[in-house]
């Protein structure tokens, strides 16, 4: 028993040290899946959340339908749609199907926590750069938008944290990333055990510098308080 | 300077601001006082268009705004407004929130702006506060930083939404002075209040609002000794 435990963590730990060439190959492959797939979603939120406070009826509903069956729908499907969906209208590759699959899923998300910070901005700030003659757009690009994001940041890091994590569904479309690496390691060796905790460190490695990274944008961003 | 004839203001059924007349020459500083609820602040509002008017006329030296017709980010760069609450930009530093307004709408280049800028916190004597965040200042001296942002467009006119009643009583007399060197330099304000001192003091007229109409307008003199309403009378005795 005692024996049995030991051999499995120095083999955990071997296959760790090992392995790292090829798992840093794959952790870079998730790291630019989630960031690619980040970055787009925060376009499609804040659009998205602009059209939830446009105050135009069909906009607002625009807004609503997509929140709503990204809600309503599993990841993995919208994942598989979007492969099936776009690899059969143009060339694309598993990578980008998945990249937009997760912009798309994320941008659901992120549009509710701009619309909240948004509204939480007092209407003081508002109506103080219309008084000063700003237009509405120059009012909300320069005054509102600013403040908006900084309060967004906390709820920010913790969708960024869930898209990572997310992003682990692509191998099921055959992207060679960290859990896909795993699980094939895994098949090939029969030590299943091993590969995924193999796996789980990579993703708490990579969990803890996106936690790093977004504690200093919002220190840095605190410079006013 | 602003002539406002037969203003009506509805809040859904509530009949807030009922055929009002009313008008500021040019240089003249004009105390509006009453209780809250009777249409003061909402009437000041509509004087930049922060509330639309329902019916009536607003003019703004001798011509008629119409926020169908007219740029209201032309009108409003005219009006200057100070609020009850300062509205500062809290991500933007007191110098900042200063240049903000000439540097993005009248594209005033940075090093005038700058310049104008540190004159305009000279004046009101908070030029060594220029680098801080709002967050760091009291409230007396937010409210000055207000008055400088708002003066940074050149208004030809000033509003003030009672400017110091969200302050300690010992920060309003710093407040009060600004506007006092102000109206001194001849700047048109208009200002809802419940300073009578001030009103008392620096005001050239004074309305008495109640309960959406002017009830009576006067020299602050004869308003505080001899006003001649009935509910002007009253309400005079019960906060002075």
């Amino acid at each position: 028993m005692y024996l049995g435990f030991v051999s499995f963590w120095s083999g955990f730990f071997e296959a760790l040290i090992n392995s790292r060439g090829i798992f840093f190959e794959a952790a870079q492959v998730t790291l630019a899946l989630t960031a690619v797939s980040i970055f787009i979603a925060l376009f499609i939120g804040l659009f998205f959340a602009l059209l939830k406070i446009s105050n135009i009826k069909p906009l607002e509903w625009l807004a609503n339908a997509y929140i709503y069956v990204v809600r309503g729908t599993p990841l993995i499907v919208q994942i598989f749609v979007f492969f099936y969906g776009l690899t059969s209208i143009w060339m694309i590759s598993g990578f980008w199907s998945v990249a937009l699959g997760l912009a798309f899923h994320n941008g659901a998300y992120i549009a509710e926590i701009f619309r909240g910070s948004i509204q939480s901005i007092g209407k003081g700030q508002s109506e103080a750069g219309r008084s000063l003659g700003m237009s509405q757009s120059l009012t909300m690009r320069r005054i509102i938008l600013p403040q908006a994001f900084r309060r967004a940041l906390p709820p920010l890091g913790n969708q960024f944290i869930i898209g990572l994590k997310d992003s682990s569904l692509a191998a099921f479309i055959g992207v060679q990333e960290i859990f896909a690496l795993a699980t094939t390691r895994g098949a090939n060796t029969f030590d299943y055990m091993t590969w995924l905790l193999v796996c789980a460190v990579y993703y708490l490695i990579l969990v803890f510098i996106l936690t790093l990274v977004v504690g200093l944008v919002e220190k840095k961003l605190s410079v006013s308080d | 300077m602003i002539e406002v004839h037969k203003l009506n203001k509805y809040f859904g059924d509530l009949h807030v601001l009922k055929d009002i007349d009313f008008n500021v020459e040019e240089s003249e500083v004009v105390c509006l006082i009453g209780a809250s609820g009777s249409g003061k602040s909402t009437m000041l509002r509509c004087l930049n268009f922060l509330e639309m008017k329902n019916s009536g006329e607003i003019l703004l030296k001798g011509e008629e705004v119409d926020p169908r017709k007219n740029d209201l980010n032309k009108v409003r760069q005219q009006v200057g407004m100070v609020f009850q609450h300062f509205n500062l930009f809290p991500h933007k530093t007191v110098l900042e929130n200063v240049m903000e307004a000439p540097t993005q709408v009248k594209k005033t280049s940075k090093a005038d702006a700058r310049k104008e800028g540190k004159a305009l916190l000279e004046k009101v004597g908070l030029e060594d506060k220029a680098d801080d965040y709002p967050s760091r200042l009291s409230g007396g001296q937010k409210q000055r930083v207000a008055i400088a942002r708002a003066l940074a467009m050149k208004p030809e006119i000033m509003l003030f939404d009672e400017p110091t009643s969200a302050l300690d009583p010992e920060l309003v007399g710093e407040v009060l002075q600004t506007m006092k060197d102000l109206a001194k330099e001849g700047m048109t304000m208009v200002v809802v209040t419940h300073e009578m001192g001030f009103a008392r003091e620096v005001a050239d007229r004074v309305v008495y609002m109640h309960d959406g109409k002017i009830v009576e307008t006067g020299a602050p003199k004869d308003m505080f000794e001899n006003p001649q309403e009935e509910r002007t009378q009253a309400f005079l005795s019960s906060i002075l």
